[in-house]
């Protein structure tokens, strides 16, 4: 159903867009809900949004199908789990910074439950250790945001109005620290990250499917559609600090993954070092990188969704999530295998594949500035698709391949027709991104122009 | 010639097929679409030859088709990424070099491979392989290129691995796909180099040899060279890791774990010589503005070439002498390469190399391939297992008897004519360079031979199962190749591929020819003195003790960098990373919340509750709020 409906958006926004209309937002509806501060729920769509809300349509709807079989308080899973959806729609969708925080507000409580009733491990850990840093970044975030309603002198919080009282620039050094930072904690900004791996590692699957792939992508959004839009020139001025950092964590992210050997951690710190990138490609300011920042927030949460619905699904079968307990596994259950090689592969950038898709348009993007820093530190997270084929072949190589390590496993099945129907679903996508990348990627550049002129 | 484009989609909609349906499909079935699409690629890529070499000459020189570019993926305001095809003299050649070898080898797994465990999956990857490669040789642009590079790579990472639960397979692959993508990074970074400075990514732009175009890359400066050197180098960097030159070729040796025909295909024939043919691709690029680069690949390819027949010489695994053959051949089509100039008779190296890339691909796929059917029947790699095989194996034999003195560049056999020109080129250039790599072709005639000689002749070993020749579907491929190893060299090769396009006639340099001949023969003669009757123990002069450990050991390269990665980047750096995460950062954020913690216990008192002890400290802080007022 959602699937349904978010197609049938991008078909609309994409018929609507053919037809000549230049509105930078589409589909706008405005209700005032709090006059006295001026409040409004004002949504809208442009080419970002709806790239995003497809993404999440088919998160939540394979994650629905990965937890068919969630036990025990099966309905109350699935309550939190719609409000966590609910959050996310939301906030893809605002364009009232009081009604996006609240949003955001909405998709970070329900997470501490659905870790710490339906986790494992240390779910007790780390659903506050989540909620706790999430929860510290929003508060210098919700700071960010009044900080530039009330610097601009504008009469609502609307961004597009926002957009047209331009802040003092020294303000703007302030606000954009604030709000670049508490979006940046959401979106694993290095060093703050550390909430990400211990969260991802104690959610049940769906949690983490659409933890990593959604949620950590509101960060990314975030600062894209707040702290970039609103306040470009210290964008442009701070940019270089936050670039060494997201820089750091790229290739930090993945040195790290190389020694974990529990598959969640492998994947979630694969996810710190692509979702710095992102911010790394939204930081480069030029319209390719922020297209390829976007470009990579889909695929990277289709991939790394696929990671953890395949890695819930042989954790359920073999009960251990730790490579050097595991091997040969790619003979018992070859569609799980052969589904995680495809994801290992797009997640290092194999052509054909979406990872290949968007880490070269953000390479091309952030090379674009002149500069020497820039492209030493281009060049540095270039080299992260080296480090990343190093961990997910040892990982395949470990537990995939090689003779079987436990007999045990040798009775273990393979797909069922639900997890089949998931995994399927996101592979489609990916493979559709890797082949076909033109459509979607000028409906997000073209979101962009308006913007950078701003910026420059 | 829009019908080129079913040429490169057919291997792809084999692949799809055969993947998709698994083991669905009986293995016969699989192997027959898998081996009847190639068949059609390779009667299609014969006629576009054909017709391309016939009718695309436009006064003297050949002229550049594209007969389909779309956009793919837009990249700013200049930069977009194209899918095309592009047929030019090499590219054209290519096709028929790919598709011949490939059906080849598709032919000869029907026989080789049978009834092993996933032969659907063996010849899925064997159609998406030759998808990529094909693909690669018919880009139009340098991003294009890099895209099938890399498609390339996956497959034979996915080859290479086929034997899956083989733990030397699986880290084999491993390893030629992390070397090969580390040399893959430097390419990258060339490409954006180089695109930032001339926008754009088509090679018609990049090799028109208009210097406007490379205006701003070679007046920007950096670090002693201009960018546009800089951003050469890094290229040629992702072509010396496809092609294994020296020091990135440690993969190729352990790549051998894949099954035979594979190593034919790839590791021979067509993936290896990619960054030969990249140079090629770029090679007005190199010739007009950084003669320097292309110096440096000279002497990449030369000492390369000198190192790897070193060490060929000691190898006692039949498969890896190949291998280091391989690597050494590649070594001389870069030379030549090298060494060439664009125009007329001193274009000569680059015809050279494209011709001994043709000729070496037919041979060495040829010797692959008897390898691959010796071992069938001896169920080793190791020398010391075979003996005397020349009765049993009659046809194996006479054919890879063929390819070895084509090898050796015996004329008339095809390789003499090629490594030839080879020489020639290379002492036109430079006479001291001229006879290292006449040294070099020595070395290739003895290690040949005394492969040769240790496989076929000397004492018959004792077998399980008595060896015999192998079946027709294996020995039809190796008299089909033998014939262009026989006779490739008579093709006016001139008259079609050359640096500038424009015909040129090969003359025969009677002088380098007779010296070549003359050390490739003293090659021969030693290697059949020590080898042909190996029951004598095969002396290792004990001078040269030292200089056999270390070949045996391939001088320690693999050691070298086995320390660094383990020793130094896993171990060290990788553990230092996440300690430093669970411990440093996250020790932090544990800490915090420690200490908040902490306080909260310590202060927990004041809300105890009791109304005595919050009526006291009412009364004195506003005693002390009181005395602080009146005192200040």
């Amino acid at each position: 159903m959602l699937v349904a409906l978010a197609a049938f958006l991008a078909f609309q926004y994409v018929t609507v867009r053919k037809s000549g209309n230049t509105d930078p937002m589409l589909f706008t509806a405005a209700l005032s809900w709090f006059k006295t501060l001026h409040i409004q729920y004002a949504v809208g769509v442009d080419g970002v949004s709806v790239v995003m809300l497809c993404l999440s349509a088919v998160i939540v709807f394979t994650g629905t199908f990965v937890s068919w079989k969630m036990a025990p308080l099966t309905k109350e899973f699935f309550l939190w789990f719609s409000l966590l959806a609910t959050g996310v729609f939301g906030f893809f969708i605002s364009l009232d910074l009081f009604t996006l925080f609240l949003f955001y507000e909405t998709a970070l409580i329900p997470m501490y439950l659905l870790i710490g009733v339906w986790g494992s491990g240390r779910k007790e850990y780390s659903a506050m250790k989540l909620t706790l840093m999430l929860m510290g970044s929003s508060m210098i975030l919700l700071v960010g945001i009044l900080g530039i309603y009330f610097g601009s002198g504008a009469t609502s919080m609307h961004i597009s109005e926002l957009a047209q009282h331009p802040m003092p620039v020294e303000l703007q050094y302030f606000f954009f620290t604030l709000t670049f930072f508490g979006f940046g904690v959401l979106g694993a900004l290095f060093p703050f990250h550390t909430w990400s791996p211990d969260g991802h590692a104690s959610a049940p699957t769906a949690v983490s499917m659409l933890h990593a792939g959604v949620l950590m992508k509101l960060g990314g959004y975030g600062s894209f559609r707040v702290a970039i839009t609103l306040m470009p020139e210290a964008a442009e001025k701070l940019s270089p600090i936050f670039l060494v950092l997201t820089a750091i964590g790229v290739v930090y992210g993945a040195m790290a993954a190389i020694r974990q050997t529990d598959l969640k951690y492998i994947n979630a710190y694969s996810s710190v070092s692509h979702c710095n990138l992102v911010l790394f490609a939204i930081l480069m300011l030029t319209q390719t990188s922020l297209s390829g920042a976007v470009l990579q927030m889909l695929s990277h949460g289709l991939i790394t969704a696929l990671f953890f619905a395949l890695i819930g699904m042989i954790y359920g079968r073999t009960h251990t999530r730790l490579i050097t307990d595991m091997g040969g596994l790619m003979k018992i259950m070859p569609f799980l295998g052969v589904s995680f090689v495809i994801a290992g592969f797009s997640n290092i950038g194999v052509p054909g594949l979406s990872g290949f898709v968007a880490e070269m348009t953000i390479f091309v993007g952030s090379f674009e500035n002149g500069d020497l820093f820039r492209r030493i530190l281009t060049i540095a997270a270039v080299t992260s698709i080296v480090i990343g084929a190093v961990y997910i072949l040892r990982m395949i190589g470990k537990f995939l391949q090689g003779p079987l390590q436990n007999a045990e496993h040798g009775k273990l099945d393979d797909a069922h027709w639900f997890e089949r129907l998931a995994v399927i679903t996101l592979i489609a996508g990916i493979i559709y991104l890797g082949f076909f990348p033109t459509g979607i990627s000028n409906m997000i550049s073209d979101s962009f122009g308006s913007i950078l002129q701003a910026a420059k | 010639m829009g019908y080129t484009l079913i040429i490169l989609l057919l291997p792809l909609v084999s692949f799809a097929l055969l993947g998709l349906s698994g083991n669905r499909l009986s293995y016969k079935k699989s192997g027959v679409i898998g081996t009847a699409s190639l068949l059609i690629v390779a009667l299609l890529s014969f006629y576009a030859a054909g017709e391309y070499f016939v009718t695309q000459k436009a006064g003297a020189v050949f002229q550049t088709l594209v007969p389909l570019n779309v956009l793919w993926l837009n990249m700013g305001a200049n930069l977009h990424i194209d899918m095309g095809i592009l047929l030019d003299p090499i590219s054209v050649m290519m096709l028929v070099v790919i598709s011949t070898v490939s059906l080849m080898v598709h032919i000869y797994s029907l026989g080789y491979m049978k009834g092993e465990k996933g032969f659907q999956r063996y010849y899925a990857f064997l159609s998406l392989f030759t998808f990529s490669m094909l693909g690669l040789v018919l880009s139009t642009n340098i991003f294009q290129m890099y895209i099938f590079w890399e498609l390339v790579g996956v497959s034979s990472y996915l080859l290479i691995g086929f034997y899956y639960t083989k733990p030397t397979a699986v880290a084999a692959a491993k390893k030629a796909f992390i070397v090969t993508r580390f040399a893959d990074m430097f390419f990258l970074i060339g490409i954006l180099v180089l695109s930032y400075y001339t926008q754009t990514f088509d090679f018609g732009t990049l090799t028109s040899g208009n210097s406007a175009v490379f205006q701003q890359a070679i007046s920007t400066q950096f670090m002693g060279a201009s960018a546009l050197a800089w951003a050469m180098a890094l290229i040629f960097v992702g072509g010396a890791g496809k092609s294994a030159m020296f020091p990135l070729h440690i993969w190729l040796p352990d790549a051998m774990e894949g099954p035979t025909p594979v190593s034919a295909l790839i590791h021979a024939a067509t993936m290896v010589v990619a960054g030969v043919y990249l140079v090629a691709r770029l090679f007005p690029v190199y010739v007009l503005f950084t003669p320097e680069v292309l110096q440096g690949i000279a002497y990449v390819g030369a000492f390369t070439s000198m190192f790897a027949a070193l060490i060929a010489i000691v190898q006692t695994d039949i498969k890896r002498v190949l291998a280091f053959s391989t690597i050494s051949q590649i070594g001389f089509m870069m030379v030549a390469l090298g060494v060439s100039k664009l125009e007329g008779h001193e274009g000569l190296g680059y015809m050279a190399s494209m011709f001994h890339l043709f000729t070496h691909a037919m041979f060495k796929a040829l010797l692959f391939l008897g390898a691959g059917s010796v071992i069938h029947a001896v169920h080793s790699n190791e020398m010391e297992n075979m003996g005397g095989l020349r009765k049993q194996m009659p046809v194996t034999h006479l054919t890879f008897l063929i390819a070895c003195l084509a090898i050796a560049g015996i004329p008339p056999f095809s390789g003499f004519f090629s490594k030839d020109e080879i020489l020639s080129a290379t002492y036109q250039h430079n006479t001291g360079l001229g006879v290292w790599m006449t040294l070099v072709a020595g070395l290739t005639a003895f290690y040949m031979f005394r492969l040769y000689f240790s496989i076929f002749w000397g004492k018959e070993k004792q077998h399980a199962h008595p060896p015999h020749e192998s079946p027709k579907s294996m020995t039809f491929p190796l008299i089909f190749l033998a014939i262009p190893t026989l006779l490739g060299g008579f093709v006016p090769f001139g008259q079609f591929v050359t640096a500038d396009r424009a015909p040129y006639t090969i003359h025969m340099e009677w002088l380098v020819a007779g010296i070549s001949v003359v050390v490739a023969l003293g090659g021969i003669l030693i290697a059949r003195k020590l080898y042909q009757h190996p029951e004598k123990p095969t002396m290792v002069p004990s001078g040269l003790k030292g200089f056999h450990n270390a070949a045996s050991h391939r001088f320690y390269i693999d050691e070298i960098y086995l320390f660094i990665t383990k020793k130094i980047l896993f171990n060290g750096v990788s553990r230092a990373f996440a300690w430093f995460d669970r411990h440093v950062v996250d020790g932090f954020i544990n800490g915090l919340a420690t200490t908040t913690d902490w306080f909260s216990v310590r202060i927990r008192g004041f809300q105890s509750g009791e109304i005595q002890w919050y009526a006291w400290v009412f009364l004195f802080g506003s005693l002390l709020i009181t005395a602080l007022i009146l005192f200040f």
